[in-house]
């Protein structure tokens, strides 16, 4: 089959929209393979604005695995903005990939990489617009296989209409087991439709197939059971877990638009997976155990990628990184190396404590100090041990000052708010916390030209997470507290005035609480809030909050449940959790005894150095820790100045 | 410092790039491909680029022009083969000359654009009436957006010459349009011929940059690189005969 290029249709249309160069593809390390070289396409979309979706690390990863199989072919595609659309509904251009604007409805395979929740009305307009049924149980074998993946898809019930398959966890050995799954059913003449590669695929690790399980619902609205409807499928669905980052150093050549994107450098993982425990962060949760990148992968792969993109700064990613078995060393090595190239160096926002300004300090040798960010998360040490993310309100303080005395200027503090048994008073010592980091920071720097920036947002509670059976805090609740803080912020001019406040209203939360812990109902509101214009969800002009209120209240009155019910209703122990068929390897009761010691405050360690404390993981899935220090190190390289 | 004088394409697709798009990919390509760049001392040095006269996102160009200071000597036709290997293609280097001391600067060099602009499915009968209208008039007004606001700016003024043509079916004008302040663009040409003959392409146009450079007396636009290129060619002479 033979699969002609939209872009002599598309082409005029682009002249007439904003910003076209997005929907163009021929950035820097982009691959076009010929259709008919390869058994198995696959169309990988993020449902998310190209400037957001081109830098997501997890589709660059998965793009190249792919395309370095022969057998197989993977182009992007991203959300359409609403000008483009129409434009394409007008002329009859179906979704298109940037890579060679080939049509996305004559692909094998759409996998979507769901980051949040909020991507969810853009998949409804993505099907549409390529012209491939809504409903799953609408599209034939002439149709893609639409898989979910990304951390949203460890509950993908909210959307288990709309998907044929779900994958959980790490992608890169997953995508390739359905490649060859749907190449053996192609080879084979497409034996037994589309079902029958459905019933293939439910065999593979990993992939969970929504139609081949059916929930029934108890009479006070919870789930009774979720019960599959074949004994081929597994009764439950396990995540993949990757072991040995250094056999996986993807992005190899990290892809560089033409257009300007919300990342403008390249980012090197530097270890998967996370287990400080913080209660809140599903992240975390789902990623588990810790596997490090050695000091020398990740050195080959900074090298590499600088080569291959000619970006000046690296991202050192992780969730934590500062807790890298060698990052002093490694941020020491990087710096050395790069020392006199204009080479930037930096971590994400980092845990709260002296070492790493350490860290910053030396990564920023070559650079410029400017901003340096924190996340405490908590703003009271009670509300902070139960989030599991303990430091002291003197540690705290003093690691910021310790900041702004070594040359930092700009220090950025993020919050939560609306965490498990708060009261107004633990949201009020942010303010406190502010002003006493701004005091001191004064002091120890010796000049008033510092600032402070709170960033702060409303919690909302994820499954496989202990928070999962919390009540959400209503939108009144966040934004009543937000309120106090701010009037508690500007109070005092001299200082407030080097304090700057920056929060989300609580609405958009309630919304994103729905799509998190929603389970299958919710796919009505989805699908009736898409059909009312909804799209974009993630940007606040895009989003409303009304049209999404007045979706849940119309939809799921039929089952006699509500938005409430589904956020700040407190769920019980044994209440059947719409994700339970799925497993991130927690153990549920251990996750039940997490949530018990969070409301009692008491604090779990990291399994790292504390030892196993039994979370499951790691005997569920048959994994384990994988950390250093290796006692390798970094040689200099020849850098050609 | 040796300074570099590089011409560029902006081809196919690449044409809806911004010209802030072109400066993001340029300064990149520079890192890949090692040129040693100097840069700007101060708080936070910016490499030595001046970028000029850029083509607006979404017409084509063959002869984009930038100017790059270097702290180490390099062979410009070097330079240009890997800056060009190290950009996408339709972002094609195609010259590079070092620019000549005491030559002038480049962008008083670029003050006109020889545009070629396809009007698919317009008449060329019509499209010729509506451009005799055009040069007939002493100022057509249009109605520009600039940074403050919108404002009339004189097209007619701007525009020196201009002819039809017929390619493969589709009308074709070739106009060569003086870069005045601010600039009138193929769609403030075609805002000038809608306002004095009422013509409305029925589809996109096309418009590509053919070349920039100083206005002749015979109303032609002139190699821009010719000053730093002519001199030295007749300087490389003058050394073999020594
Ligand atoms: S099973 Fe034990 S070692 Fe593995 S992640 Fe859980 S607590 Fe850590």
């Amino acid at each position: 089959m033979t699969v002609d290029s939209l872009y002599p249709q598309l082409e005029p249309l682009l002249a007439q929209v904003q910003k076209p160069i997005q929907y163009v593809g021929g950035e820097l390390n982009a691959q076009v393979k010929p259709w008919d070289d390869v058994a198995v396409h696959w169309a990988l979309m993020y449902p998310d604005a190209y400037e957001v979706g081109l830098p997501n690390q997890g589709l660059m990863i998965l793009y190249e695995v792919l395309n370095e199989r022969p057998d197989a072919l993977a182009e992007r595609t991203y959300a359409v903005w609403p000008d483009l659309a129409g434009l394409m509904r007008e002329h009859g251009v179906g979704q298109f990939t940037v890579d060679a604007h080939r049509p996305v409805r004559d692909f094998d395979l759409l996998g979507v990489s769901f980051a949040t929740e909020l991507g969810y009305t853009n998949l409804l307009e993505a099907l549409d617009l390529a012209g491939v049924p809504l409903h799953a149980v609408d599209r034939d074998e002439t149709h893609p296989v639409v898989v979910a993946g990304g951390h949203a898809a460890f509950n993908p019930e909210p959307v288990a209409d709309f998907v044929d398959c779900a994958v959980l966890g790490d992608g890169e050995q997953v995508v390739g087991d359905i490649t060859d799954v749907v190449a053996a059913w192609k080879a084979e003449g497409r034996p037994g439709g589309r079902v029958e590669l459905l019933a293939r695929l439910a065999r593979v690790d990993g992939v969970y197939v929504p139609r081949f399980y059916a929930v029934s619902y108890a009479a006070d609205g919870t789930i009774a059971e979720v019960l599959r409807t074949r004994d081929d499928v597994p009764a439950r669905v396990g995540k993949r877990t990757v072991m040995d980052l250094d056999e996986w150093p993807y992005p190899k050549q990290p892809l560089v638009p033409l257009a300007e994107s919300v990342h403008e450098r390249m980012s090197v993982e530097i270890f998967r997976g996370c287990t400080r425990g913080c209660r809140f962060c599903q992240a975390g949760m789902i990623t588990r155990p810790v596997r490090e990148r050695t000091i020398t992968g990740i050195g080959s792969m900074v090298d590499a990628g600088l080569k291959a993109t000619g970006y000046e700064e690296v991202g050192l990613l992780s969730l934590s990184s500062a807790d890298h078995s060698e990052i002093g060393q490694l941020a020491t090595e990087l710096a050395d190396r790069y020392e006199g190239t204009n080479t930037g160096l930096s971590l994400p926002s980092t845990r709260v404590d002296a070492f790493n300004v350490t860290l910053a300090n030396e990564l920023s040798r070559n650079g410029r100090r400017s901003g340096l960010t924190f996340a405490p998360e908590g703003g009271s040490e009670r509300i902070r041990r139960v989030i599991n993310k303990t430091v002291s309100k003197e540690d705290l303080v003093r690691t910021v000052t310790t900041a702004y005395a070594n040359g930092w200027r700009q220090v950025k503090l993020y919050f939560m708010c609306g965490l498990p048994t708060e009261t107004d008073a633990d949201v009020l010592e942010i303010a406190e916390l502010a002003v006493e980091v701004i005091r001191a920071g004064r002091e120890a720097s010796g000049t008033k030209d510092i600032r402070c920036t709170v960033s702060i947002g409303g919690f909302v509670p994820k499954p496989h997470t202990p928070f999962q059976w919390a009540g959400q805090a209503s939108a009144e609740t966040i934004d009543s507290r937000l309120k106090l803080l701010r009037e508690a912020i500007n109070s005092d001019r001299r200082i407030g005035r080097s304090i700057g406040l920056r929060y989300h209203d609580g609405k958009p939360g309630v919304i994103e609480g729905l799509l998190s812990r929603g389970d299958r109902r919710v796919g009505t509101v989805i699908e009736r809030v898409w059909r009312d214009g909804g799209h974009f969800d993630g940007w606040s002009e895009h989003f409303s909050y009304e049209r999404w209120a007045t979706a849940a209240a119309e939809e799921l009155a039929a089952f006699g449940l509500d938005l409430a019910w589904f956020t700040t209703r407190e769920r019980t122990e044994h209440e059947v959790l719409p994700w339970d068929h799925l497993d991130s390897g927690l153990d549920k009761e251990w996750l039940w005894e997490d949530w018990q010691d969070a409301i009692s405050e008491d604090e779990v360690g990291d399994c790292r150095w504390t030892g196993c404390y039994d979370c499951g993981v790691c005997p569920t899935m048959g994994t384990e820790i994988q950390i250093g220090p290796t006692g390798r190190s970094l040689l200099p390289l020849t850098v050609v100045r | 410092m040796q300074k570099l004088r590089l011409r560029y394409t902006k081809r196919g697709p690449l044409r809806f790039a911004s010209h802030r798009d072109l400066a993001r990919a340029l300064e990149r390509a520079l890192r890949r491909a090692e040129v040693p760049m100097a840069f700007s001392a101060g708080f936070s040095p910016h490499p030595k680029i001046s970028y000029m006269g850029a083509a607006p996102t979404g017409a084509a160009s063959e002869a984009e022009y930038f100017e790059i200071g270097l702290s180490a000597r390099r062979d410009p036709e070097q330079v240009r083969a890997a800056l060009d290997a190290s950009l996408p293609p339709g972002i094609d280097v195609l010259e590079c000359v070092e620019a000549l001391e005491g030559s002038g600067s480049l962008a008083d060099r670029l003050d006109a654009t020889r545009w070629r602009i396809d009007l698919p499915g317009v008449d060329a009968d019509e499209l010729s009436a509506a451009v005799q209208e055009l040069l007939a008039r002493e100022v057509v007004l249009v109605a520009k957006r600039t940074k403050n606001g919108l404002r009339d700016v004189d097209a007619r003024a701007a525009v020196v010459r201009a002819a039809v043509a017929v390619e493969a079916g589709c009308a074709i004008l070739h106009v060569v349009v003086r870069q005045l302040t601010p600039t009138v663009r193929p769609d403030d040409v075609m805002a000038a011929l809608a306002a004095v003959a009422d013509l409305r392409p029925p589809l996109p146009i096309r418009a590509v940059r053919e070349a920039q450079g100083r206005l002749d007396d015979s109303g032609e636009v002139a190699d821009p690189l010719g000053p730093d290129r002519a001199v030295r060619s007749c300087c490389q002479e003058e050394r073999a005969q020594v």
